[in-house]
């Protein structure tokens, strides 16, 4: 018949224990082990008080079934008597066979023990709560382990935190080291933790930027950091935002990186499309690295309108907010040209915009973009973009507003104060035409010359708008 | 700057760096005192890129003076920079190691005015850690190539290891991407770290009491993938650092021109996975009874990215295989396929006392899918008359697995292979 054994969940009750049952010769299916907190139905069978007979048992034994023991399962009881029954009863080697179902669960136990114990080593996480008197603080951890480890854990803190007054609490006991000895307690619930610590800040702000965004590997993570630890990791609030906001940060990296090592052709014709049409090369520009200028752009920022415009307007270069809405003139000077085309009475519908270098070109200041002039080989660069858009429309009129359009169209010599409004007929459009750019109205200075210069711009869309309309009659 | 924004910098700057190890060292608790190091390191954390947490690993500033081209604190980057002053950094050490945060410290430093200067200032944060503060946790300083004899040898008396970086494995590469650095410069502080150390542990085993210098020893750390150099000659330069200067761990760093070019082109072999194979390598160098010439072919010196270097030398020496884990010496199992030097060692425990079946095998946890080829055992295993077949490597390698970065992360961290 079996037996029951109450114990108290220590090490030294259980050798106690099993060293008088190996005495009496109890074989190991004799008896159930009892936790002491548990009850059992069983009779409960009596130990002598005598000493046991000695016996020797390998040194490696002792030392891991200490581990063993903190086991959080019933069964460690029992299966640490069978082993130490099998190794006094001709099985001296039992531990060399790592594949025995025993040995097996003994080391499996022994390892998941032992892994508790580095990873309470690891995780616990101290906030300090300052003293009233203004002495060192007292340190305090809340930590729940998955076995019954803090026993076997505490001389790890107190050798590492000897000069500190702690204590580590877990809902199965607490400890407490007070600069001379360790003092075991009651166990508590997660809510009597101590609320944060103002130096969880920093150790977050450090968490946050040792991560490398390029480097993601969650899985890796979670195995070695277990979710159920997380709720005592300050630093594991801040995962979220982090696995969030990687893949821009990436993005950013890359165009860091890429910013100083641009690789461009020299030409824009090494992209043209096979076909050309405007969706088509409205694709194929995205992909273009005729210029050093799509490094560090967010977009190419194609001509728009319809395919069978009238006008074309050509600007210099897609401004900061074209760069970012990807298309030509949304910003300011954009306004501004619908504003004089409205009151000179040019149909928008008929007109179709675009620049004479289509990606933005800046310079960083802090956070801020300033736009810089395109030079002459990302003018010449680009310029195949330009030719086909109009190639493809073939219009009646072009339009160059400021220096860098006219340049890229009617050659280096143009110089738009000297003939600007002027008719100048080329074999890629009959009217051909050059004014300032609209944004040179918004830089002005002063109120008075802004007033005149839009005058003139106005007078030279005017210019424009007629002869649209005689076109238009006479068609 | 405030203390965070500084942080945030410096911590940033230093991230690149690839060592975080805290092990190895031997410095005890003392009485009354803060700190000590462990033989096993311990990783505090882990951030989502899956590494470790051990070290507060910072720059004491990332203004520098030179411009390698590989290094984020080059002087012709545009990055915020930032600069601690030695108390600060004792002060964060101090504070984080107190909450359990950390096990130590790791301070780098671009280099400011000369070699000399910037040893100087990291010298002064581990003495004022040791000395002021009776700080027994752990130290990695960086030896700044160039810096005096002096300053190197205070610096192995607080730090438990020093590392000097060689960045790039030949002469040729430095020459092309860190100019101002000097192959030969960075092998003579070795030299003499080597020496010192070799010294303190002769002094130690004399006397107890002797001084120590750099308990943890030397690393370094090389740059993967910025250079077309190939992995036979980044093993060839690792393996003879490990001989010649007695290192305790060469890190690879998987440098990336688009860092994360295996985010936006899963079928390309990403650096992380050569990084990866390079540790791999790395062990099998150490612990497996390896040479650096039979990692590589001389018609391929590049490791294979889909399978791990002791699987592909495997399938280049079938002929040596199947192996009866019965019989086989030591030296022989180490070179099959899935069976870690920790798995061996219990191999030969037990087939002392019983002959080892596939059972036995599955129990080690011994990554069956790859192994069973390799292996003859005392019941039958059928896949080990496999071992001809022309398509074993598409057995061994399941497409699904090639490229299974975590696994390959997990061998290329723990070394069983
Ligand atoms: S600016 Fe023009 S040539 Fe340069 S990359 Fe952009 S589209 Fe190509
Ligand atoms: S000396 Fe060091 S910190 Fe300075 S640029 Fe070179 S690698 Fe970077």
């Amino acid at each position: 018949m079996t037996n029951a054994v109450h114990i108290q969940r220590s090490f030294e009750a259980w050798r106690d224990a099993a060293r008088k049952l190996i005495a009496l010769d109890v074989p190991p299916d004799a008896i159930a082990w009892i936790d002491d907190d548990s009850s059992s139905l069983l009779p409960e069978l009596d130990l002598p008080d005598a000493a046991p007979s000695a016996f020797q048992v390998p040194a490696e034994f002792v030392g891991f079934s200490r581990l063993v023991a903190c086991f959080r399962d019933p069964q460690r009881w029992a299966l640490l008597y069978r082993m130490l029954w099998r190794l006094t009863h001709g099985e001296k080697q039992l531990l060399q066979d790592a594949t025995d179902d025993d040995t097996h669960r003994f080391f499996a136990m022994h390892r998941k023990v032992r892994l508790d114990r580095h990873k309470m080593t690891a995780f616990v996480r101290f906030r300090a709560v300052q003293s009233e008197d203004g002495s060192e603080p007292h340190y305090i951890a809340w930590h729940r382990p998955d076995h019954f480890i803090l026993r076997l854990t505490a001389p790890f803190f107190q050798r590492r935190f000897a000069s500190m007054k702690w204590t580590i609490l877990t809902p199965d006991e607490s400890v407490t080291w007070d600069g001379t000895d360790l003092r075991f307690s009651e166990g508590v619930p997660a809510s009597q933790a101590p609320a944060g610590d103002e130096l969880e800040t920093l150790w977050r702000t450090y968490y946050a930027n040792s991560f490398n965004p390029a480097r993601l590997n969650l899985k890796m993570m979670r195995r070695e950091m277990p979710v159920r630890h997380w709720a005592t990791l300050p630093e594991t609030e801040v995962i979220d935002d982090l696995i969030r906001e990687a893949p821009r940060r990436v993005e950013e990296m890359v165009k860091k990186q890429t910013a100083t090592k641009c690789k461009s052709t020299g030409s824009a014709a090494d992209f043209l499309p096979p076909r050309i049409s405007l969706p088509q090369l409205r694709d194929a520009i995205q992909g273009c690295r005729g210029c050093d200028l799509y490094c560090n752009a967010t977009q190419a920022v194609f001509g728009e309108g319809p395919k069978d415009a009238s006008i074309i307007f050509v600007g210099e270069q897609p401004g900061d907010q074209e760069d970012l809405a990807g298309k030509p003139f949304v910003g300011p000077s954009g306004h501004l040209l619908d504003e004089v085309m409205e009151e000179v009475g040019i149909p928008r519908d008929e007109v179709y915009v675009t620049n004479a270098v289509k990606h933005f070109k800046f310079e960083p200041r802090g956070t801020r973009r300033i736009h810089a002039k395109p030079n002459a080989r990302e003018m010449a660069a680009c310029k195949p973009w330009l030719a086909s858009e109009i190639s493809v429309i073939k219009p009646e009129i072009v339009v160059c507003l400021g220096s860098t359009a006219a340049q890229q169209l009617l050659g280096k010599q143009f110089r738009v104060t000297k003939s600007r409004g002027e008719w100048i007929k080329t074999d890629f459009a009959p009217r051909v035409m050059a004014t300032v750019h609209p944004s040179s109205l918004l830089r002005m200075p002063d109120h008075d010359a802004r007033v005149q210069a839009r005058k003139m711009f106005t007078h030279d869309l005017n210019l424009v708008a007629k002869a649209l309309r005689k076109m238009k009659a006479s068609a | 700057m405030d203390l965070r924004a500084k942080l945030a910098i410096l911590a940033d700057a230093a991230k690149y760096d690839a060592s975080c190890a805290s092990s190895g060292s031997k410095r005890r608790a003392r009485d009354g005192q803060l700190g000590d190091t462990n033989k096993i390191g311990i990783c505090h954390s882990y951030t989502p890129d899956g590494r470790c947490v051990s070290l507060l690993k910072i720059l004491l500033t990332n203004y520098c003076i030179y411009d390698c081209q590989y290094c984020v604190n080059r002087v012709s980057s545009d990055s915020p920079r930032a600069r601690f002053t030695p108390e600060e950094v004792v002060r964060l050490t101090l504070e984080f190691y107190k909450r359990n945060y950390i096990e130590g410290l790791f301070l780098s430093s671009g280099v400011i005015q000369s070699a000399d200067h910037t040893m100087e200032q990291l010298v002064e944060v581990a003495r004022s850690l040791r000395e002021d503060h009776k700080y027994n946790g752990y130290i990695h300083l960086k030896a700044v190539p160039g810096a005096s004899e002096d300053l190197m040898a205070q610096a192995g008396r607080y730090a438990d290891r020093l590392s000097a970086n060689i960045e790039l494995p030949t002469q040729r590469d430095l020459q092309q991407l860190a100019p101002e650095k000097k192959l030969i410069d960075i092998h003579r502080t070795m030299v003499q770290l080597k020496v010192r150390i070799a010294a303190a542990k002769e002094e130690q085993r004399a006397s107890k009491r002797a001084p120590q210098f750099a308990p943890a020893g030397q690393s370094t750390q090389m740059i993967v993938g910025a250079t077309p150099s190939t992995d036979a000659q980044i093993l060839t330069t690792a393996d003879s650092l490990y001989r010649t200067h007695r290192l305790r761990r060469v890190y690879y760093s998987a440098f990336s021109p688009i860092p994360h070019a295996d985010l936006r082109l899963p079928t390309k072999s990403p650096p992380l996975v050569r990084e990866n194979r390079l540790y791999q390598a790395d062990w099998l160098l150490r612990f497996y009874g390896f040479k650096v010439h039979e990692l590589t072919t001389p018609d391929d010196p590049q490791l294979d990215l889909s399978i791990d270097p002791k699987t592909a030398w495997a399938l280049r020496h079938r002929e040596q295989f199947p192996v009866d884990v019965n019989r086989a010496s030591r030296e022989l199992l180490l070179r099959v396929p899935g069976l870690g030097a920790r798995n061996v060692q219990r191999i030969l425990q037990i087939r002392r006392l019983h002959s080892i079946r596939l059972s036995d095998l599955l129990k080690l946890r011994v990554p069956m899918a790859r192994a069973k080829y390799f292996v003859v055992t005392a019941d039958h295993n059928p896949d080990s008359l496999r071992i001809d077949r022309m398509n074993l490597r598409s057995r061994v390698v399941k497409p699904e697995q090639q490229l299974n970065l975590f696994e390959v992360a997990v061998s290329a961290k723990t070394g069983e292979i």
